[in-house]
């Protein structure tokens, strides 16, 4: 079974991880700019990470023969620092010509504030003006139903491409909106906080899977990559066939990312007999 | 997928884990304000814990949407 599990914050992650990915069938992660635990008060220590992401950490993966590509943006929690947000905006650009560069994001909104609906605005221009994809972020918990709703409210009013954005982080309460507004939706799964592996086979038995992505987003906080692989396990133990997997683990990630010229892996068919 | 006995079967023992755990927080509670002498000061999580459980002692079925009802619920404090 080949997985590729398109959200990772391999930076707060050990290499541990990567080994036992590799060993799990992972090919590929995705790694979206995030907060880093603390606001960042500096644009060069945007400009650092976000060379750290597109220059270290493909190789770290390298070595465990999984390829590793990135997305840049400034996180919600920081656009409340306005000048901050502005300068590293400005500096974007030349990240998203990096070679495993696949777009903007994690962009989107924390507690839904005028600076962060302002950032989030200028991080969709930014993507549609440099043809590039968009990773949005949704609240966590209460702010969820509210963040999601105010998300897709601001993307009305511009002039995106559905197929170019990936709402992330959805749950029962948020899916119907994001895929009837033709959105590409995301579950992330956390042993606490956001979705489970059983409620995710659930909601891909649920809906047509065909812009659907599943994902660990595992980062510094309690989360666990593998929750990918367990969402795996738990959807073929309810009967679905092994190319069924492949189709939303692997290929639906091709899919979505292949868009961007840059991602290279091709879905798969899996030939039996 | 899975039939409605094969659902049962498989998830059961998770599911029994998983309200033994809320059974658990509820005993914590209880040993804490015995020990404290008076109950938390706001009580509020306890309150939306026990009104979640009364939506799901509901016996309507098959359409219930009830993880989705839990997680609007769950919305109305932080």
């Amino acid at each position: 079974m080949q997985i590729i599990q398109p959200h990772y914050h391999a930076i707060a992650r050990t290499a541990q991880d990567y080994e036992r990915m590799a060993m799990s069938g992972v090919v590929a992660v995705c790694e979206p700019a995030f907060w880093a635990g603390f606001d960042r008060r500096h644009p060069e220590t945007f400009i650092d990470y976000f060379a750290q992401i597109s220059e270290f950490e493909p190789k770290r993966a390298s070595e465990f023969g999984i390829r590793h590509f990135c997305w840049v943006a400034v996180n919600p929690k920081e656009a409340e620092n306005v000048e901050l947000t502005n300068e590293v905006l400005r500096q974007m650009p030349e990240f998203l010509d990096k070679e495993n560069c696949l777009g903007v994001g994690e962009t989107g909104l924390h507690k839904s504030t005028p600076n962060e609906i302002a950032a989030l605005e200028a991080h969709v221009e930014l993507a549609m003006k440099h043809n590039q994809l968009v990773l949005i972020h949704t609240p966590h918990l209460s702010d969820k139903a509210h963040g999601t709703k105010k998300v897709l409210e601001v993307l009305a009013g511009m002039n995106v491409n559905p197929d170019h954005i990936w709402i992330d982080h959805v749950e029962e309460q948020t899916i119907e909106w994001v895929l009837d507004a033709g959105y590409w939706a995301g579950m992330t799964l956390y042993p606490v906080t956001k979705c489970s592996p059983r409620r995710a086979v659930d909601i891909l038995e649920k809906y047509s899977t065909e812009r659907l992505l599943v994902n660990s987003s595992a980062d510094w906080g309690p989360s666990d990559p593998f929750t990918l692989q367990e969402c795996v396990v738990d959807f073929r133990k309810r009967g679905h066939s092994l190319q069924e997997a492949v189709e939303i683990f692997h290929n639906n990630p091709c899919r979505f990312l292949g868009q961007n010229p840059k991602w290279d892996i091709k879905p798969i068919q899996i030939t039996e007999g | 997928m899975l039939t409605p006995q094969q659902t049962l079967d498989t998830y059961y023992l998770e599911a029994r884990r998983d309200l033994l755990e809320v059974a658990a927080l509820l005993d914590r509670y209880d040993e804490s304000v015995n020990r404290a002498g008076t109950p938390a000061g706001d009580e509020s999580r306890l309150v939306i814990l026990r009104e979640a459980m009364q939506m799901l002692a509901n016996p309507d079925h098959p359409q219930a949407s009830r993880t989705k009802q839990l997680l609007e619920h769950f919305a109305k404090i932080s």
